[in-house]
């Protein structure tokens, strides 16, 4: 009896301490993870208010405000009527110009990309792996290295200016990536599977839609995203090979932020901005739990 | 079936049908095989003979030997931005890695809410730096931003001007690079926390080490491999980085943050100097091998060793 009240008292403040400190232990990370989380979504905040606010509020309140009154003519002129270097058509037709590059190079380079992780990784011959070394230097070659031989083979095929030199550009750039990602990831695949499967008489195509394909969706959404978010946001090839209506909309926004204009239009760029932004911050809702995995499944080892 | 007709033809010796069949691969990997050795090889020597030569607006081929290189380290627009190169790298990839490993060990304490912490800090990764620069333009801004804010919710002294600073321009470029990468640093380290053997982090307590200890001593060191995967991916980010600057500081005030990328660029396309431009491209490959080659014989190294033991 004497003794349990000891212990209790003996307890007591050691149970008093260690909760205490559980406390300011969270205290602590949750207070650690909000300020982070104010500074990362700080800007988001801004871009979408000021896409709202009047531009009278703005320039008189400053950037950083909660909206008084919304509006919607920002968005409606980033999209159809504001002037970017003489022509008053908003950012549709860039917004466009990048849908028709990033679609297709997205899902050329992607498909290339599982061919080759394919072969390279289950279909290995004499230099195979050597191959493979020299394919990945690709994704680390720095874009203006390449610049002056690319302007050469656009100019000669007929593709300088056109969606479809970019296009093309970024299937070779993307190619190594997906390469990358995709090997990585089926040499996780165990080789008995694709060995049984040749036993049982299926070829090349027959295992790589049997076998390889069902497996391959973690790292499909991968370059996807990859591809789709790098495509997107490109500005280096976009300024260099496309000018003007035919800008994709990521070179256009640079040259319209820095286009000199003196009294600046925050609303309007603001609107413009998003739109800019929207496509590839959906893939990422949608996809970046997957994206996350699939990329730590294979794709940086 | 099929079975029996294979066993028929391997009898017979390799058809025409079969030897079709076992060059399928090979055929299948050529057009992306041509396109990347071009892209990788005939590319570069292409832009290191251009650097040679005496082009000027357009491509020539007469050859002068290494004078560009001479005439790009002797500009100080080129020095500067060589020198900021090497400065942002180091600033960046620390102090990313630093952030990541933070955000990830503080969300790896069984926190609420996890999967909309990381939403939040993933985000900037989506985004173009074409976006990100030109909105943290205008938080630096000092007459609407946040010194703007700040003064006006009363204190009227505060200064906080980075991109009109020309000592302190780089740093903006440095924070805003941060904010946008830390993400992927903290993704990647927390898939790396996730894969740490609970019984090693138990017999750690057990051994009574206290939660900063079992992190210093027990779960840091079997993550490394993953510092370094982070450390390259971000150091050749770091390399590439052009459209931040374009967007954030277009290289000033004056001429206090420019970087490789933007130099060549300009030497490029708006003063009509390719050799000389080219040569830039050249650097900057340069500057790219100093981190890659040291990292392939790391790689080497591991597998070897790896396979030493096993």
């Amino acid at each position: 009896m004497v003794d349990a009240t000891l212990k209790a008292i003996e307890a007591d403040p050691a149970e008093a301490l260690a909760s205490r400190r559980y406390f300011l232990g969270r205290l602590g990370v949750y207070s650690f993870l909000s300020l982070f989380a104010f500074i990362y979504l700080l800007p988001l905040f801004v871009v979408v208010a000021n896409s709202f606010r009047p531009l009278p509020e703005i320039i008189q309140n400053g950037l950083i405000g909660i909206p008084h009154s919304f509006s919607f003519g920002a968005w409606g002129q980033a999209w159809s009527s504001y002037c970017v270097s003489g022509t008053c058509e908003g950012m549709h037709r860039n917004f466009f110009n990048s849908l028709e590059m990033t679609i297709p190079a997205t899902i050329i380079s992607t498909m290339l990309g599982l061919m080759n992780g394919y072969i390279l990784s289950k279909w290995r011959f004499p230099g195979s792996d050597l191959i493979f070394t020299c394919m990945t230097f690709g994704v680390f070659i720095p874009g203006q290295l390449s610049l002056l031989p690319w302007a050469f083979i656009l100019g000669h095929v007929g593709l300088a200016n056109t969606i479809g030199g970019l296009v093309l550009i970024h299937c070779v750039q993307g190619t190594s990536f997906t390469t990358l990602f995709c090997r990585n990831y089926y040499v996780g695949i165990p080789d008995d599977l694709i060995k049984a499967a040749r036993i049982d008489g299926a070829g090349f195509w027959r295992i790589f839609f049997k076998i390889i394909l069902p497996l391959s969706p973690p790292i499909l959404i991968v370059s996807v995203i990859w591809q789709f978010t790098g495509i997107w946001n490109d500005y280096l090839f976009g300024v260099v090979f496309s000018s003007g209506r035919g800008q994709p909309i990521t070179a256009s926004l640079i040259g319209m932020a820095s286009g000199g204009v003196n009294v600046r239009v925050y609303d309007v760029m603001s609107a413009a901005v998003l739109i800019g932004a929207i496509p590839p911050l959906l893939i990422y809702f949608f996809g970046g739990k997957y994206f996350v995995r699939g990329l730590t499944q294979g794709a940086i080892k | 079936m099929t079975q029996a007709t294979g066993l028929a033809e391997a009898a017979a010796g390799p058809t025409l049908r079969e030897r079709l069949a076992r060059a399928v691969p090979i055929i299948v990997l050529a057009p992306s095989l041509l396109a990347s050795f071009v892209y990788v090889f005939v590319f570069a020597i292409w832009t290191f003979y251009i650097s040679l030569s005496n082009s000027s607006l357009l491509p020539s081929y007469g050859f002068v030997g290494f004078g560009h290189y001479a005439t790009l380290w002797r500009n100080t627009r080129w020095k500067i931005a060589y020198s900021n190169l090497f400065l942002y790298s180091a600033l960046y990839v620390t102090l990313a890695i630093l952030v990541g490993l933070g955000l990830a060990i503080a969300i790896d304490q069984r926190v609420r809410g996890e999967a909309i912490w990381r939403t939040i800090f993933l985000y900037p990764l989506a985004v173009s730096f074409a976006v990100t620069g030109t909105v943290w333009a205008w938080l630096y801004s000092p007459n609407a931003g946040i010194e703007f804010l700040v003064r006006s919710l009363g204190w009227t002294d505060f200064t906080f001007r980075l991109t009109t600073d020309r000592n302190l321009a780089i740093y903006a470029i440095v924070a805003t690079g941060i904010w946008q990468s830390s993400g992927f640093a903290m993704a990647l380290f927390l898939a790396g926390l996730r894969s740490v053997d609970p019984d090693l982090v138990k017999a750690a307590q057990i051994d009574g080490a206290g939660p900063f200890r079992t992190y210093r001593k027990v779960i840091i060191p079997t993550i490394a491999p993953i510092f370094v995967a982070v450390a390259v991916v971000l150091l050749q980010f770091a390399i590439k980085t052009f459209d931040l600057v374009a967007a954030l500081t277009q290289g000033g005030p004056g001429i206090s943050t420019q970087f490789p990328a933007n130099y060549v660029y300009d030497l490029m396309f708006q003063r009509g100097q390719i050799a000389e431009g080219a040569a830039g491209a050249m650097m900057m490959l340069a500057a790219l091998a100093v981190v890659m080659v040291p990292y392939g014989l790391w790689l080497v190294w591991r597998r070897r060793r790896e396979s030493g033991h096993g």
